[in-house]
């Protein structure tokens, strides 16, 4: 009697064990530091805007509860504490939060400081296409939904290359310059801009090997002599303006699409909502092909407190 | 002089064929052919060789009026706040663009160029308002250093505010010629003239300074007229240039010392040499910026520090004692 209800007791304990170990979430991220959850989180702390709107894509926005500043969609992302920015985030607020997990960049120097208050913190970057598929299947694997990711990523994936398809082969194999930041900082042909870029049949000027965002010498892009530029709105009023670009085929024929803030928003975050971005390109492409573009109505406005 | 100051034009006309014949490709001497090589040529690259040179020139003359005005080997253009100054303009307009549409009307008309240029004077004039007046060295010294702590950090706040013009920022805050074209070749070329004539003028009195302020007194400098006039010269030189350039790092110190290490001279040569110096120093480091990854480009301000500060540790250990002392 004694023995079959040890052996009971046993038996109860090692399947608690086994069950334990089927909820436990065990993961690698982007630092090759493997971080293990006793179970699924349920609050989250997303301190990049392509995060934040994966966990959302992955229907799981209610376990949000806060956000760095820049994070403004879905509208729900946009009514959570705000943390702060990429490195003046608020320890305190955060911790006050009591996360089971906080989701960062790479480059976010809170990582130790977090991890030695004890908190759990995956580190995602992502940097391409790739990245994006790969981020994307993590984080669905944090949240316990690995299938999810395979049909988020197809519905991406399928996207961007029926965009691609829909395209007038006019608007085909132009000569696109992508302008990040005035420097001039370009969208080289390895960022996933770029990526996107090619798949749309366009031909990037900064080739792969200059890397994803050169800073290039003004001159080589009126050498290159691009037939399409793609640029923000806070550098457009200055392009013309510099030294022999008025002379560039895309400035002389009109052919400069201007992204408004929340255009741009769209743009520079490879997460969820890069067939949005892949249309937009097709948008300027299509547009360009068929005549002068014209500039956006509404007057440059965008509030401080986005990465545009 | 005569000898060294024919050097120095035939180094800088050497230099700035050079400079025509390096662009984005690295090496490519002028093909006058085709209208797009003829645009690049003489729209881009030469305004920005000219460029580079007469920002390095202003810079240089700056930086030697400063040494001479303060009798301190270590004065350099930004000592009186107008680094900090310029680029706090540069921050407030870069994120005034955006904040509403009058602002953003307003930032489009003054220009970067515009509010930096603001900026470094507003910095100049307030440093003497704390200093009140010309009158004390060591006062004028200490509120350019506050000035310019108080200023930089305003800057950092708004550029931590608004992350979308940290690039923009960075940029400017190390020095760029890239967009430099024929009309800021051409304000510069006003500025240097100017600044030039003033500081030749008061090149007698820097030298009765160099003696200490009661013997120039005494041998009948004016000297509080002579400090406004330099401070003046100061201010304009470094604003001109680092309203087209930005805030390009050591030209300005190490070129009056470069000067001084080929042979004594007095106020009158080092404000003339010193400009040709630093003009040669910056268009060679220009050239370096486009050349070493092209078609990327390297910040200017980066080979400009390691260029002269290398050069200058050279000299330092080669003649310990010829560094640093007053001719």
């Amino acid at each position: 009697m004694t023995k079959k209800l040890r052996s009971l007791a046993l038996g109860s304990a090692l399947l608690l064990a086994l069950g334990c170990q089927a909820a436990s979430i065990s993961l690698k991220d982007d630092r090759g530091t493997t971080v293990t959850l006793p179970e699924s989180p349920k609050r989250i702390v997303s301190l990049l805007p392509s995060l934040t709107e994966t966990v959302c894509e992955l229907g799981d926005c209610a376990r949000l509860v806060g956000t760095d500043r820049f994070s403004n969609y879905p509208a729900t992302a946009r009514a959570l504490p705000k943390l702060g920015g990429l490195d003046d985030t608020s320890i305190e607020a955060l911790v006050a939060l009591k996360p089971d997990v906080v989701l960062v960049g790479l480059s976010s120097r809170l990582m130790d400081r977090l991890e030695g208050l004890g908190i759990k913190v995956v580190a995602l970057e992502p940097k391409n296409l790739a990245d994006v598929q790969r981020v994307l299947g993590k984080l669905a694997l944090l949240l316990g939904k690995p299938d999810e990711a395979v049909r988020i990523w197809n519905r991406i994936d399928g996207a961007i290359t029926q965009t691609a398809a829909q395209l007038p082969a006019a608007a085909r194999g132009l000569r696109v310059y992508y302008e990040v930041d005035s420097a001039p900082y370009a969208a080289g042909s390895s960022s996933f801009i770029g990526e996107i870029l090619t798949r749309l049949h366009g031909r990037n000027i900064v080739p792969p090997e200059l890397g994803p965002f050169p800073k290039l010498n003004p001159e080589f892009v009126v050498r290159a002599d691009p037939q399409i530029i793609m640029v923000g709105q806070r550098s457009a009023p200055s392009l013309p303006q510099r030294p022999g670009w008025s002379g560039i085929s895309a400035v002389k024929a009109q052919k400069v699409c201007v992204w408004v803030p929340a255009e741009s928003d769209i743009l520079v975050r490879p997460g969820p909502r890069m067939p949005e971005a892949a249309a937009l390109m097709a948008r300027c492409l299509t547009q360009a092909a068929a005549g002068p573009v014209a500039l956006p109505t509404a007057v440059f406005n965008a509030p401080p407190g986005g990465m545009r | 002089m005569t000898g060294r100051l024919l050097l120095l034009l035939i180094g800088s006309a050497a230099l700035l064929a050079l400079g025509l014949a390096i662009g984005s490709t690295g090496w490519s001497p002028l093909q006058d052919s085709d209208p797009v090589m003829r645009q690049i040529l003489w729209d881009i690259r030469a305004p920005r060789s000219i460029g580079a040179w007469l920002a390095g020139a202003l810079l240089a003359l700056a930086g030697a009026v400063a040494q001479g005005l303060f009798r301190n080997p270590l004065a350099d253009p930004y000592l009186l706040g107008c680094s900090a100054g310029a680029s706090l303009g540069v921050a407030a307009l870069l994120f005034m663009m955006g904040f509403s549409p009058t602002a953003t009307a307003l930032a489009l008309r003054v220009g970067m160029t515009g509010a930096a240029f603001v900026g470094a004077i507003g910095a100049v004039l307030l440093t003497l308002l704390l200093a009140r007046g010309v009158e004390q060295s060591l006062r004028l010294l200490l509120a350019g250093v506050v000035v310019g702590v108080v200023l930089g950090s305003g800057s950092a706040l708004l550029t931590l505010m608004n992350p979308d013009i940290l690039r923009a920022m960075q940029a400017f805050m190390l020095g760029s010629t890239g967009f430099v074209g024929w009309s800021a070749v051409s304000i510069m070329v006003t500025a240097l003239l100017a600044c030039l004539l003033v500081a030749l003028g008061c090149s007698r009195s820097l030298d009765a300074l160099s003696l200490g302020e009661s013997t120039a007194q005494s041998l009948g400098v004016r000297l509080a007229m002579v400090r406004v006039l330099l401070i003046a010269c100061l201010a304009l030189a470094t604003a001109a240039a680092v309203a087209q350039c930005g805030l390009i790092a050591f030209v300005g110190l190490v070129a009056p010392h470069l000067v001084r290490s080929w042979g004594p001279v007095t106020h009158r040569g080092l404000l003339l040499l010193s400009p040709l110096t630093g003009g040669m120093l910056l268009l060679a480091a220009d050239i370096g910026a486009r050349w070493l990854i092209a078609p990327q480009e390297l910040p200017v301000g980066i080979i400009t520090a390691l260029l002269g500060g290398s050069y200058l540790l050279w000299l330092m250990h080669r003649r310990p004692l010829g560094l640093g002392s007053r001719r």
